[in-house]
C-alpha cells in the first residue's frame, strides 16, 4: 500500500497533507485558498489579520536578495477580522478543499479573545485552528513584541484558548528573548502547537542608492538562507518539549520538507517558495516526493518520520 | 539601478524615461517590472517599447507619492527596475484592433512594435480630453510591409476627435469590420465593455488587468482577482476566462486586501499604480 500524506498536526488537527500554505502568501481571497488547496496543499493559513484593517507599509514591500531568499516588509496589511471572516462564512457554503487556519495578531488579550469570538460566531465551522502570530518581525507593539514577553504570551494564549474550542497554533520567532522562553509561555498556557519560525529581522541596503531597500528599513528574511536556523529551532522544541511543531522557514523541495519532520515537524509550511517557477505546483511536487521517500525507505505515514533525528547524532 | 537616460513630456502629468537595459529591452508585449524611485516608492509598471539597441522606457503618470517620484526622475537619476514579470499578449497576424485608455496604451505600443508589417492594425486611444492624448502619432508610424496603421481617437469632452468613450469607438470598429484579435488595455470598466463587445461577436480579445501589486512574484497575493493572482497568471487574460472571473470589471482589492466595488466608468477607482489604468 502507498504511504499515506495524512499527518496529525496536533490531537485534534489531521490534514491530508503535510504541506500548508504559509502565513502572508497568497493569504486573502477564499477562491485563492481553493486553488492552493487544489494544488496540494494540506491547509492554508491566512495572512494575520487584526481587529481593523490595515494598509500595511508603502512599496517597496518585497525585494530579493543577493545570494538567495527574500526579504519583505509588507506591514501586515489585511482585510480586518470582520471583514475575512464574512469572506470565509461566505465561501463555506460551497467549501472545496483544505481546511482554513485563521492567524490572528494583535497587542493583548482582549484582541485575540474578540478576534476569535467573531470568527467563531460568523464562521466558526469553517476555522480549523487558529494561529497566533507572536513573531512579525517589523510591526510595533504586535508579533515579536508581544512574543518576546512571556506574561503577554500567556495571556494571548489563554485569551483565544478561552474564545474557541479549535486548536491553537503559536507561531514563535526569533526575538531578542530567548525563544524557548515564549515556547515555553504558548505551551504552558494551553497551545496545541508552535509553528517555527517566522521570518528573521534583517535588511538590504542598495549600494548604488545608498539607502535601505524597503520602506520600512528593517524587514523580515525569508527563503533558503534561514531554513537551517529553522530546523534547529524545531529540533530544539521537538527534543525539550516533545510538543507538536509545524516548521516554517525556506522550504522549497521535498528533502526540506523531510528534513524538517526529521527534526520534529509533524507538517511544514510553505512560503516564499511559491516565488520560484514552480509557482503553486510547489505544494504537489513537495507531496510527491515526501510520498516518493516514505516508500523508498518503508514508511507507511509521515508519522513514523517526524523526529527521527532527534537524539540521534 | 539603472540611470534614466533620456526623459519625454508627453502630456503635462504623463511622461517616458528612457534607460538601458538588456532585458527590459527583450520583454515581452504586456510585461511588466517593479520600479522603484528610491525615496518616493515602487510601483509596477509596463515596460514601454524604445526602439534604441538595448533600451527600454517607462511612461508614468503623476499620481501618487511613487508615481510623481518616477515621473520627477531627471536625466541621470537613478531607478531601481526588478523584473520583467508577468505573461504576455498572444500576438495574432491578420487584422487587429487596440483599444487603449490613458497609460493603457503603453503594453499596447509594445504589442504594435511586434505586430507584422503586413498586418493591419487600427489603434483606438481614449482620453478624457485633448490635452491627455499621446501615443498618437507613434502608433500611427507606417509599418514596414504591406499592412497599415489607422488611428483614432476619443476624448470624453470632444476636443480631439469623437465625442464620448473609447468603448463606443470600439463597438463601432467591431460592428463595421472583421478582425482576427483584439487587444486592450486601460480602466477595468473600458476593458470590460470591449472584451463583452468582442466576444458577443466571437472575436479573441485580451486585456490586461491592473490590481495593487507589491511583490510582483506571486507571494504576497495582494493583486488577486477571482483565483487568479494577476502579476503572476497575467497580467493579461483571454476575454472568455476574465468574462468567468466574478471580479472583472466588478471588484478589485485595495491596499488592505478588502474588495471594494469598482464604480462608474468616470470615476472608477484605479486600484494599483500605473500598469495601465492611468
Amino acid at each position: 500500500m502507498a504511504p499515506s500524506l495524512s499527518t496529525e498536526v496536533c490531537p485534534s488537527l489531521t490534514i491530508g497533507a503535510p504541506t500548508m500554505l504559509a502565513s502572508g502568501i497568497l493569504g486573502i481571497s477564499a477562491d485563492v485558498f481553493a486553488r492552493v488547496a487544489e494544488a496540494g496543499a494540506g491547509a492554508v493559513v491566512t495572512k494575520s489579520v487584526s481587529r481593523e484593517p490595515r494598509d500595511g507599509y508603502q512599496n517597496p514591500t518585497v525585494t530579493g536578495v543577493r545570494g538567495g531568499g527574500w526579504l519583505n516588509a509588507v506591514g501586515l496589511s489585511n482585510p480586518g477580522a470582520g471583514s475575512m471572516a464574512g469572506m470565509l462564512a461566505a465561501a463555506a457554503g460551497g467549501r472545496r478543499g483544505a481546511p482554513v487556519i485563521v492567524s490572528l495578531v494583535g497587542s493583548a488579550g482582549p484582541e485575540f479573545e474578540q478576534m476569535a469570538g467573531l470568527f467563531e460566531e460568523e464562521c466558526g465551522g469553517a476555522v480549523a485552528a487558529y494561529e497566533l502570530n507572536l513573531s512579525c518581525p517589523h510591526v510595533a507593539r504586535v508579533g515579536l513584541e508581544v512574543g518576546d514577553d512571556p506574561a503577554l504570551v500567556r495571556e494571548v494564549v489563554r485569551a483565544t484558548k478561552g474564545a474557541t474550542g479549535a486548536p491553537v497554533i503559536a507561531k514563535v520567532g526569533l526575538g531578542s528573548a530567548r525563544y524557548m522562553d515564549t515556547v515555553e509561555a504558548a505551551l504552558a498556557a494551553g497551545a496545541d502547537a508552535i509553528t517555527a519560525i517566522n521570518t528573521v529581522r534583517a535588511m538590504s541596503i542598495d549600494v548604488a542608492a545608498m539607502r535601505p531597500v524597503l520602506s520600512n528599513g528593517i524587514g523580515g528574511l525569508s527563503g533558503p538562507p534561514i531554513r537551517p536556523i529553522a530546523v534547529r529551532c524545531v529540533y530544539e522544541i521537538a527534543l525539550q518539549h516533545g510538543a507538536p511543531v509545524i516548521g516554517c522557514g525556506g522550504v522549497s523541495c521535498w528533502e526540506d520538507a523531510v528534513e524538517f519532520m526529521l527534526a520534529g515537524a509533524s507538517a511544514v509550511q510553505v512560503g516564499s517558495a511559491v516565488a520560484g517557477a514552480g509557482w503553486v505546483g510547489v505544494f504537489s511536487e513537495i507531496n510527491a516526493g515526501v510520498r516518493r521517500y516514505m516508500e523508498d525507505n518503508g514508511f507507511s505515514g509521515v508519522r513514523e518520520v517526524v523526529g527521527l533525528a532527534v537524539q540521534r547524532r | 539601478m539603472r540611470a534614466v537616460e533620456e526623459v519625454v513630456q508627453e502630456t503635462p502629468t504623463v511622461r517616458t524615461l528612457a534607460f538601458t537595459d538588456a532585458a527590459m529591452h527583450a520583454a515581452l508585449p504586456g510585461q511588466f517590472a517593479m520600479v522603484w524611485a528610491p525615496g518616493a516608492g515602487e510601483l509596477p509598471m509596463s515596460v514601454m517599447v524604445h526602439r534604441g539597441e538595448g533600451k527600454a522606457a517607462f511612461t508614468v503618470r503623476r499620481h501618487g507619492p511613487a508615481s510623481s517620484g518616477l515621473f520627477g526622475t531627471a536625466v541621470g537619476g537613478l531607478i531601481g527596475v526588478r523584473g520583467p514579470y508577468g505573461n504576455s499578449f498572444d500576438v495574432r497576424r491578420g487584422r487587429l484592433l487596440l483599444v487603449g485608455g490613458g497609460t493603457g496604451m503603453v503594453p499596447l505600443m509594445r504589442l504594435l512594435s511586434r505586430a507584422g508589417g503586413d498586418d493591419d492594425v487600427t489603434v483606438l486611444i481614449g482620453a478624457r480630453t485633448a490635452g491627455e492624448v499621446f501615443f498618437e502619432e507613434a502608433a500611427g508610424r507606417p509599418p514596414g510591409g504591406s499592412g497599415s496603421r489607422a488611428v483614432e481617437v476619443s476624448t470624453e469632452d470632444g476636443s480631439r476627435g469623437r465625442k464620448g468613450l473609447v468603448t463606443a469607438a470600439a463597438e463601432e470598429a467591431l460592428g463595421a469590420g472583421r478582425f482576427d484579435a483584439v487587444y486592450t488595455c486601460g480602466p477595468e470598466l473600458m476593458m470590460l465593455g470591449v472584451v463583452r463587445a468582442a466576444t458577443a461577436r466571437g472575436v479573441f480579445v485580451q486585456a490586461s488587468l491592473e490590481r495593487v501589486m507589491k511583490c510582483g512574484v506571486g507571494m504576497c497575493g495582494s493583486c488577486c482577482a477571482g483565483a487568479d493572482i494577476v502579476c503572476r497568471d497575467g497580467t493579461v487574460f483571454d476575454g472568455d476566462h476574465l468574462l468567468a472571473n466574478p471580479d472583472f470589471g466588478r471588484s478589485y482589492r485595495n491596499k488592505a486586501g478588502a474588495p471594494e466595488a469598482y464604480g462608474d466608468a468616470r470615476g472608477a477607482p484605479a486600484p494599483g499604480a500605473g500598469i495601465g489604468s492611468r
